[in-house]
């Protein structure tokens, strides 16, 4: 990772090498540390034996190696076991920093995800079930695609229609309600439940919300629930976890931990030392469970703003099949964009409306542009999240025969995205 | 041979480190808390720290209040760190070049794990500004081989059964953290380092100054002793006594152990298995044994072999007899121990030291520990009473100590081991570019012995009084009064003796605002008030440092009198008396100086009152 002057001076010096820099009548020793790809190759970094690392710049400097690398060790922890009483859980993988391990010598993140290390980590999971955990894949949670939602829910119905009593899916936590909404209308008799988890904070970190995260998640697991939900920290505080129904669930903030919320719904429970589920959820019970995976991918998710260029929404029109548009307030959009939205209805397109105000149920028929846009054909989408009505026009799309049966799904609720009544203490 | 060495936690008076906080404390308990906990983490090889993992799952927890004052979500971790304060980089990086010290090319933040909970992350970021400093001493040079720029933790105010309080007000304060080579062999010299880098640090004029806003840790070795960390030392003339004291300690450790050696003692001998002696006490005089059991309490014993005499001593010297009971204390919360070197006393009598003796079959050189407690708690006490008797047998023990008050010092814990440190990685690397070292190193703040002379050349001040100038602090406050034409020597004066003074009275001095001197000598300015006033104006202010000086004087009846009523007065003075005015002419000065004075004295400065006369007596004369 070093490069230009800075290779050129190490002179074959690898990481992890003691070493000694002079220049002049200085000279620093200390071990070969790796340099940020952001750094510049005017630097060296080494841990001096204080424990503490400085750059050194490399001008004038010579490197002396004095000792090669120290094998890295590895412990290697013992298959833990599991009372055969407690029910099976499987914890699926697929990224984010939820189970990680920190290499203490250059700070980096690595994936940890063998059960034997998620016991080691989180000793407490074994007190709430026998735990299997495997890896499907390990991204960053906004390289996500559809791609990655269908092996998601294939992986899913594989361990439910299996000995599982409950799937956890650690997620990143940044597109982690996309995953969820996909999840949720994507599994089909819904028997058991499938909880996905995240963290805030890496978990090589003493104050991580991570452990506390994946022990709440893994008592929703064995749970009396059979919904896709999220669950996180309810609060800054190391307390409680709040269930999120994974249709109704935004991540509100960019760093708190108690950063999702559920939105024109409450939270369908909390978890403390138990499991606490509240008003109508879908219960467990048996049946296998299917996944219909088909997604149209043609689908855009359009952001309305004063200003805004038609021409954007005109190529949406010739591109896609299915636009959901995030208008204001009601649900409107400026009148600019008619044209377009006439084109696409012509075309037989489906275009969806939600609202950028995110709390609340667009209502198009209270003024004029929301009457226009009826008019044009625009399906209202009720009290649904921007994301989750683009989520499901994916699968709606996919799954319907005609523009009819789209707008009748897409109307209808089908997986708790859409609630009937809107209760004055959902908004906050 | 003594070996002192020093560790300097010195805060600045900027903005937090990771944020734009301000950095105050709050005095008021906040609404708003939060409660966390902190997991110890994997090490390096994976592996968790069982014996911390056991206490987090006692439900170990901690409590944050959160003045929204003086703290963000930074604080709470709840955000990452902001890029770091680039002001307080500055001062560091000032500070190590008057420490004579080499700036780092590239500054690297690194993760201290602390789980304590004074880091609401869990660990404390800190990283080296710069390396191989020196300070010279009348003695020679002391080393600093670091120098850092570090957070500083939150402040604990409680502590309840499994829980422990902390206030996030101080977290995050920018704290610059200076440690010297164990160089120091005396503890004069000690006391000259730590005032010589305390005046580095505020010739800066950029350090939070008060209670707390800096801290020393001493180093303590002597040959044959051991490496003993001194935390909280407040008073800089308290360190050769609490050096000398230490040295004492541990040299009185030493020659315990060697005569325990003498009289052949093992660990083998020394066991943590007490024997219950309640009843030999069931009707003792001692009101603490008595209380005790009243209340269900046990007396446990345990058997000290070949201790007896070394356990107690006088009174003014160090006696293991403390250190067993500071370790009682520490780590089973027990109040105090009984010892049989010093028994009977405390209303324990002959005949029960001689009972429990006799169940202990306590030999001619052995010595016993008595602990009157509820039966955990003193099982407890106990266990760590023969721990820190088995330590006694080696001499002294590495540890780290507690400065008191009076000098003395208590054990507090073990000696922290190295702690693990990985890189910060949500904050890139400060490049300390040449250009920013040539700058700062070519405005580098007066050093006090350099701003003495100035000031003794400057403003003819004497040494003492430069000195006592710049010590204290306001020696920018100074120049600024100066240059707005007062006197240098009043202004000096006030600002140390006036107000040495009013301290002694009990004054609250460090309550006055700058901005209350400012009003102070432009009023004198105008000779609306005078001199012997000033120590009057300026204790009102003490007791109450919101009122300006002008509703202060008014409130002690000071009105100063305006130009034109001394100009109307004189007037009406010069009337009264014309033909007396006439008879002398200008020589009815003086006279009816004394007139007008008997009115405006104390209130307007003499001077100005002759200048108003005689222009009015010139008028009067001329017409």
């Amino acid at each position: 990772m070093y490069r230009g002057e800075a290779e050129k001076v190490l002179a074959g010096a690898k990481v992890g090498e003691r070493v000694r820099i002079v220049k002049g009548e200085r000279s620093y020793e200390g071990v070969l540390m790796p340099r940020s790809e952001l750094g510049d190759d005017r630097h060296v970094v080494i841990k001096l034996d204080s424990g503490y690392n400085i750059g050194v710049e490399i001008s004038g400097a010579r490197v002396e190696r004095l000792s090669p690398a120290e094998p890295r060790k590895q412990a290697a922890f013992p298959e833990p076991e599991f009372s055969p009483a407690k029910p099976e859980v499987t914890i699926l993988g697929t990224g984010g920093t939820i189970a990680s391990k920190i290499d203490y010598v250059t700070g980096a993140v690595h994936p940890s995800f063998s059960t034997a290390e998620i016991i080691n980590a989180v000793p407490e999971l074994a007190d709430i079930a026998r735990i299997k955990a495997r890896v499907l894949f390990n991204i960053l949670s906004e390289n996500m695609t559809p791609k990655h939602w269908r092996r998601i829910a294939e992986e899913v119905v594989k361990e439910l229609n299996g000995s599982a009593w409950g799937v956890v899916v650690a997620h990143g936590t940044d597109t982690m309600s996309y995953t969820g909404a996909a999840l949720a209308f994507m599994l089909k008799n819904l028997t058991k439940p499938v909880v996905l988890v995240g963290s805030q904070r890496s978990s090589d970190r003493p104050s991580s919300d991570a452990a506390l995260n994946l022990i709440a998640a893994t008592r929703v697991a064995t749970s009396d629930l059979a919904e896709v939900v999220v669950v996180m920290h309810a609060t800054s505080s190391d307390e409680a976890c709040a269930v999120h129904r994974a249709t109704k669930v935004r991540k509100m903030h960019s760093s708190r931990r108690d950063a999702f919320k559920s939105i024109n719904a409450p939270p369908i429970g909390e978890v403390r030392e138990e499991v606490k589920l509240f008003g109508s959820y879908r219960r467990r019970s048996e049946g296998e469970v299917y996944a219909d995976t088909r997604l149209e991918e043609r689908v855009a998710l359009f952001k309305a703003y004063p200003g805004v260029d038609p021409e954007l929404l005109e190529y949406c029109v010739d591109r896609y099949r299915g636009i959901v548009l995030e208008g204001t307030g009601l649900g409107h959009v400026p009148e600019q964009l008619f044209p377009a939205i006439e084109r696409a209805r012509d075309e037989g397109k489906a275009v969806v409306m939600t609202t950028s105000t995110l709390y609340g149920r667009v209502d198009m028929k209270v003024y004029s542009t929301g009457r226009r846009l009826l008019n044009l054909g625009v399906i209202p989408g009720e009290d649904m999240l921007p994301e989750v009505a683009y989520v499901k026009l994916m699968h709606v799309l996919a799954v319907a025969q005609d523009e009819e049966e789209v707008r009748s799904l897409m109307l209808r609720n089908l997986a708790g995205e859409i609630t009937p009544r809107t209760l004055p203490d959902t908004f906050y | 041979m003594l070996r002192v060495g020093f560790e300097v936690h010195q805060q600045l008076a900027t903005r937090k480190l990771f944020c734009n906080c301000e950095s105050e404390l709050v005095e008021a308990e906040p609404e708003l808390k939060i409660v966390r906990r902190l997991r110890p983490t994997q090490s390096e090889l994976g592996e968790i720290d069982r014996a911390a993992l056991q206490e987090y799952m006692k439900g170990r927890h901690f409590v944050y209040q959160v003045p929204e004052e003086v703290s963000c979500l930074v604080e709470m971790d709840e955000e990452p760190p902001h890029e770091v304060n680039r002001e307080a980089v500055e001062i560091a990086l000032q500070v190590a070049l008057l420490l004579n010290a080499q700036p780092v090319d590239e500054i690297h933040f690194m993760r201290k794990i602390v789980i304590d909970g004074s880091n609401t992350s869990g660990f404390q970021r800190t990283a080296i500004i710069a390396l191989d400093g020196y300070i010279e001493t009348s003695r020679g040079k002391v080393r600093i081989p670091t120098i850092c720029l570090e957070e500083e933790a939150a402040r604990k105010v409680g502590e309840g059964e499994n829980k422990t309080i902390y206030r996030l007000d101080r977290l995050g304060i920018p704290l610059i953290e200076i440690s010297t080579s164990p160089d120091i062999t005396s503890p004069e010299e000690a006391r000259e380092v730590a005032l010589k880098i305390g005046e580095v640090l505020r010739a800066t004029g950029r350090v939070r100054r008060g209670i707390g806003t800096i801290r020393q840790d001493i180093n303590v070795s002597i040959e044959g002793g051991a490496r003993v960390e001194i935390k909280g030392v407040q008073e800089l003339n308290m360190i050769p006594k609490i050096i000398e004291g230490e040295v004492a300690r541990q040299k009185r450790l030493i020659a315990i152990a060697g005569e325990l050696k003498r009289r052949g003692v093992g660990e083998a001998q020394l066991k943590p298995s007490p024997v219950e002696v309640s009843d030999v006490f069931s009707s003792t005089q001692s009101k603490v044994v008595r209380r005790t059991l009243s209340r269900g309490g046990v007396v446990l014993a345990v058997k000290l072999p070949g201790f007896r005499g070394l356990i107690g001593g006088a009174r003014d010297e160090p006696r293991l007899g403390s250190e067993l009971a500071q370790y009682a204390r520490v780590k089973a919360g027990v109040g105090g121990i009984f010892h049989s070197d010093e028994l009977p006393a405390y209303g324990i009598s002959a005949e029960e030291v001689g009972a429990v003796a006799e169940r202990l079959g306590l030999g001619e050189s052995d010595a016993f520990v008595l602990v009157a407690e509820a039966r955990e708690r003193a099982e407890k006490a106990i266990e760590a009473v023969v721990e820190r008797a088995r330590l006694a047998l080696r001499g002294v023990p590495e540890e780290t100590r507690m400065a008191q008050g009076d000098g003395s010092t208590r054990y507090m814990r073990p000696l922290p081991g190295a702690a693990r440190m990985y890189p910060e990685t949500d904050l890139p690397p400060f490049v300390v570019t040449q250009e920013l070292v040539e700058r700062l190193r070519a405005n580098l703040p007066e050093l006090y012995e350099e701003k003495i002379s100035r000031f003794v050349e400057q403003y003819k001040l004497s040494e003492e009084l430069a000195a006592q100038v710049v010590r204290s602090g306001r020696a920018e406050l100074f120049e600024e009064l100066v240059a707005t034409g007062a006197k240098p020597r009043l202004v000096a004066t006030t600002l140390t003796a006036t107000l040495r003074e009013l301290r002694r009275e009990g004054c609250e001095v460090e309550r006055l605002r700058e901005q209350s001197f400012r009003e102070l000598f432009s009023t004198l300015a105008k000779g609306k008030l005078t001199r012997e006033a000033v120590p009057e104006v300026l204790r009102a202010l003490c007791s109450s440092p919101e009122l300006s000086v002008a509703q202060a004087m008014e409130r002690l009846g000071l009105k100063g009198f305006s130009e034109e009523e001394v100009r109307s007065l004189a007037r009406r003075v010069i009337e009264e008396r014309s033909e007396f005015v006439r008879e002398r002419g200008k020589g009815a000065a003086k006279p009816l100086m004394g007139v007008l004075m008997k009115e405006l004295r104390g209130r307007v400065e003499g001077k100005v009152v002759m200048k108003i006369l005689q222009e009015e007596l010139r008028r009067f004369l001329g017409s």
